[in-house]
């Protein structure tokens, strides 16, 4: 199952500037996981010590946000795209 | 339906008709609709790259009324995206240049400055005189401030916010739709998500979400919803302006929201600072410094310091840390191996922030050997040891 993990501006650092990273993975479980075996430096990121997902951090597959359909454990078809949407802050100043 | 009730509709001068022709020739705004923009009373949070158009084409609007709050001066570096403010402002406060600006444009706006730091303590007084708050602030704290004040108040929220070559709009009013702890239930950790001091910001991208959000606040006045308009309450704009890819994510309210939810247990402001994670707890072991001083009297006596700089390549562009190994943040867990741990190591950054979390994360991951932070980063360096170096 071939998806592809849309990265955003905030979280490119970690992978070598890509904004789209194809991964192999069933559900979004298997999916990031994948992302964060291939770019370890993602992993803080995405999930807390506990190994659950931030709260910081939307995940959206289909237009829709995961914690609305099955969570982390939302199925995937082939070629899906799921796009992750951190909170940024900037604005103002600095 | 508008957020200015009918009660409230203020009187055209004369001179009205001349300046806002183009909008009363628009039915969907009209004699009506630009009646209630010279009645609203809008705070603009932050007079900075967002802030600056939107006061800018608010005020051209005829918005009435227009708050302005900051509590910063005009920094020459500000001037690449800051439009509102000058080269000859630079040091001035900046609620006072966007005001001279703002009376520039259009002399009958009110205009309201606060120049002060918005807090839990005055945020509610402040955004209580206004209908809507359209949030252009830089940090975490100060934008749960202003969801929660906005929440308690029944105002709403024109939402925008930017990093890099990304920006994101939307429309938080709890009456209506989910609010900003809907979206986003916590903040991240503090230094997880670099700011745009150490990110960069296309000048260009406040511009262009800032003109969103000002259309928002427009659209919430004049009452588009009822004129076959739809606002961004409940939809997440993302503009991603390098590849110029605009995506619109559908936002739904969160039923155990702690303020705005079925059975909220947020009632008052809280402290934010805490909330976000910036006062550190004090068990946590502090990450040593070291001066741009002390390092050249060490580096000069032939200690055998590892330096790392985790800059990234285009910034080492702009000058190379003589003697340094070159490791970019984002790589630092991949290369930690790299490192030796019987001699001290020194990480550098820009301004001594992003390496204080990668001395934080390499502990975590188990790194065994002393870490030091250059304090106040390479900027330190090049101000205090090497002049000929630029600060950036």
């Amino acid at each position: 199952m071939s998806i592809t993990i849309q990265i955003p501006s905030a979280l490119r650092a970690f992978t070598d500037r890509k904004p789209e990273i194809a991964v192999e993975g069933k559900t979004v479980r298997e999916a990031i996981g994948a992302l964060a075996d291939a770019y370890p430096d993602i992993r803080p990121h995405l999930f807390d010590a506990s190994g659950a997902l931030r709260a910081f951090v939307n995940i959206y597959v289909a237009g829709k946000n995961i914690r609305h359909a099955d969570g982390i454990e939302t199925v995937l078809p082939d070629g899906e795209i799921l796009a992750l949407v951190p909170a940024i802050a900037g604005g103002a100043g600095q | 339906m508008s957020v200015i009730p009918d009660g409230r509709l203020a009187d055209l001068s004369p001179g009205d008709f001349a300046r806002y022709s183009r909008h009363l020739i628009l039915p969907e705004v009209g004699l009506e609709g630009q009646r209630r923009l010279k009645a609203a009373r809008v705070l603009v949070v932050g007079t900075g790259g967002l802030g600056a158009p939107l006061a800018l084409y608010l005020a051209a609007a005829g918005v009435g009324t227009l708050g302005l709050i900051d509590f910063d001066t005009v920094e020459t570096s500000n001037l690449q995206r800051q439009i509102i403010h000058s080269t000859r402002d630079v040091d001035r406060p900046k609620v006072a240049s966007a005001r001279d600006r703002v009376l520039g444009i259009n002399p009958d706006a009110r205009v309201i400055t606060h120049d002060t730091r918005l807090t839990s303590e005055n945020a509610l007084e402040i955004l209580g005189g206004y209908d809507i708050v359209a949030d252009g602030t830089d940090n975490f704290p100060t934008r749960y401030l202003v969801n929660d004040a906005a929440v308690l108040l029944g105002i709403p929220v024109v939402y925008g916010s930017i990093f890099q070559f990304e920006g994101q709009a939307s429309v938080f009013y709890a009456r209506e739709g989910p609010c900003y702890r809907c979206l986003y239930p916590a903040p991240p950790p503090p230094g997880l998500v670099p700011s745009c001091g150490e990110g960069g910001v296309l000048g260009v991208l406040p511009g262009i979400i800032g003109c969103i959000q000002a259309n928002e606040v427009i659209k919430l006045i004049v009452g588009a919803a009822a004129r076959g308009g739809e606002t961004l309450i409940g939809r997440l704009l993302l503009l991603d302006a390098w590849r110029m890819q605009f995506r619109t994510l559908t936002l739904e309210k969160d039923p155990d929201c702690p303020i705005c939810g079925a059975r909220p247990t947020i009632h008052t402001l809280v402290d934010y600072a805490e909330f976000c994670g910036l006062t550190r707890a004090t068990e946590e072991t502090p990450v040593e410094e070291i001066t741009a001083r002390e390092l050249k009297t060490r580096l000069d006596r032939g200690e055998p310091i590892q330096l790392i700089d985790i800059r990234e390549p285009h910034e080492r562009a702009i000058f190379q840390f003589a003697g340094a190994k070159a490791i970019p943040f984002g790589q630092l867990m991949r290369r930690k191996d790299e490192f030796d741990p019987d001699h001290d190591a020194v990480f550098i950054c820009k301004i001594g922030q992003r390496s204080i979390h990668a001395i934080r994360a390499l502990r975590d991951a188990g790194y065994a050997g002393r870490m030091l932070n250059l304090k106040d980063g390479s900027n330190a360096w090049a101000r205090d040891v090497a002049p000929h170096l630029p600060q950036y």
